[in-house]
């Protein structure tokens, strides 16, 4: 079972629509008692970094922890994958989960500002097990304000306004700032991915 | 490279997909849910359902085509047309909706953007202007292009992307419908008086009335419906002459 966290940021029904497209047998929740016997974890996100604070006040940061230390994969899409380093400058004083070190920037004013629409892939990581079958330059859908920069757990950067980690991976981590779930085939084929593991 | 957008438009009414001249003489073109599927895999970056006849017949927007047509969409997918509050959006949303259009409601309450913006996300708010040549400048209208608001488009999108939009969708009302070209100049005075980005609509009806409105009227995006229903032109031939002429294009594998 893929437990779906939902800590009331926005809308879950693409998430889990694209799961069930796939077979997978997922549950949204908001429970640390449900997340707590999941297989596997995807965190979603869209809108504000602040709206993390949710899963501190139900409790989720420290089941969700529990999980990653043990090897339990884990998926952060969007604000979710911002949310596994350390902070972003969207919230500063809302604290992530620093599984790597750095923090969330604002597009520079030279480009427009949400970043919006498709855009394409640069593969770093050719092991990378999420990306696996995704061909280089593929084109995957965006919607955020702000990024993450590079990584050595950077598996795929994007160009706009200066590269950025558009998917980190490392050992069960894994985080996405495109949408898979609104990413075509391509998209469907990392969430494939991810079942697989 | 970011690519600029080609979205397919399905104007829905009762259930239908129809597409009209400026907004009257309808015709018949087909399910929802399967034009939705063969645009996606011809090529179109998002599918947006407008259902047209909702805001002046005052019926909430069908959530059950909704629901049918988002069921195997795995592209952003936008619906519009009869959403007033929060809970129409909500709605519209579970059914499997990433981003609302609003626009009469939103010219009523201005702060229905904000409201949906906070719970859902700029991300999925799109405010629709249909706007209409008065003399030197441009007016937004409502209710389906048939009334007048007074306010002006230029500022009316600064202040919904003020409020919280996401993304404007700008309607020629002159040229809907008629196949003689995007309004460029009405979408280079929008796409510079935002920072969010612009979806045109309205007059396409060949490729170079694309490159048009990329080039010239700086849109991030562009819309069609009728020209791809009836097989006038097909989402990857525009895309291939789009590419050929320089514009940055997304080809699905």
């Amino acid at each position: 079972m893929i437990a779906i966290v939902d800590y009331k940021a926005g809308n879950l029904t693409s998430v889990k629509k694209a799961f069930d497209h796939l077979g997978s047998k997922t549950v949204v929740t908001s429970t640390p008692e449900e997340v707590a016997t999941a297989e596997k974890i995807v965190l979603p996100g869209v809108g504000h970094f602040a709206a993390t604070t949710a899963l501190d006040n139900a409790g989720l940061r420290d089941v969700i922890l529990e999980k990653i230390e043990k090897g339990v994969p884990f998926l952060g899409i969007c604000v979710g994958m911002q949310w596994m380093l350390a902070s972003s400058d969207e919230a500063p004083d809302v604290p992530g989960l620093a599984l790597w070190p750095g923090e969330c920037s604002r597009f520079p004013a030279v480009v427009k500002s949400p970043h919006v629409g498709w855009n394409s892939l640069l593969i770093r990581k050719n092991a990378s097990r999420l990306l696996s079958g995704v061909a280089p330059g593929s084109y995957v859908y965006f919607t955020h304000s702000y990024r993450v920069p590079l990584l050595t757990a950077t598996a795929a950067e994007c160009e706009y306004g200066g590269a950025f980690s558009a998917a980190v991976e490392h050992e069960n981590l894994f985080g996405v700032q495109f949408h898979p779930e609104k990413s075509g085939m391509v998209g469907l084929r990392i969430l494939e991915n991810f079942c697989r593991l | 490279m970011l690519t600029k957008r080609i979205i397919a438009c399905l104007d829905v009414d009762a259930g239908r997909v129809v597409k009209g001249t400026q907004f009257l003489n309808l015709r018949d073109a087909g399910d929802p849910a399967e034009l939705a599927a063969a645009h996606s895999s011809a090529g179109a970056d998002e599918i947006v359902l407008l259902d047209i006849t909702a805001t002046h017949q005052k019926r909430a927007t069908l959530t059950d085509t909704v629901r049918r047509t988002a069921k195997e969409l795995f592209i952003p997918f936008t619906v519009g047309g009869g959403v007033r509050t929060l809970q129409d959006a909500g709605a519209i949303f579970d059914a499997g909706a990433d981003k609302i259009s609003i626009n009469s409601a939103a010219i009523a309450d201005p702060s229905l953007i904000t409201c949906i913006a906070q719970r859902f996300g700029s991300q999925a708010v799109i405010v629709a202007i249909d706007a209409k040549r008065n003399g030197s400048s441009f007016e937004a209208h409502v209710s389906g292009g048939r009334k007048p608001t007074g306010k002006d488009a230029l500022e009316w999108a600064k202040e919904a992307e003020s409020r919280g939009a996401g993304e404007i969708l700008l309607t020629s009302m002159d040229r809907d419908g008629t196949g003689i070209g995007f309004d460029c100049e009405l979408t280079h005075a929008i796409s510079e008086t935002v920072r969010i980005p612009v979806i045109a609509s309205g007059g396409a009806g060949n490729a170079d009335h694309f490159v048009e409105v990329f080039r010239q009227g700086a849109a991030d995006a562009a819309l069609a419906a009728s020209i791809f229903h009836f097989g006038l032109t097909s989402i990857s031939d525009l895309k291939s002459r789009l590419f050929a002429a320089g514009i940055p294009m997304r080809f699905p594998c």
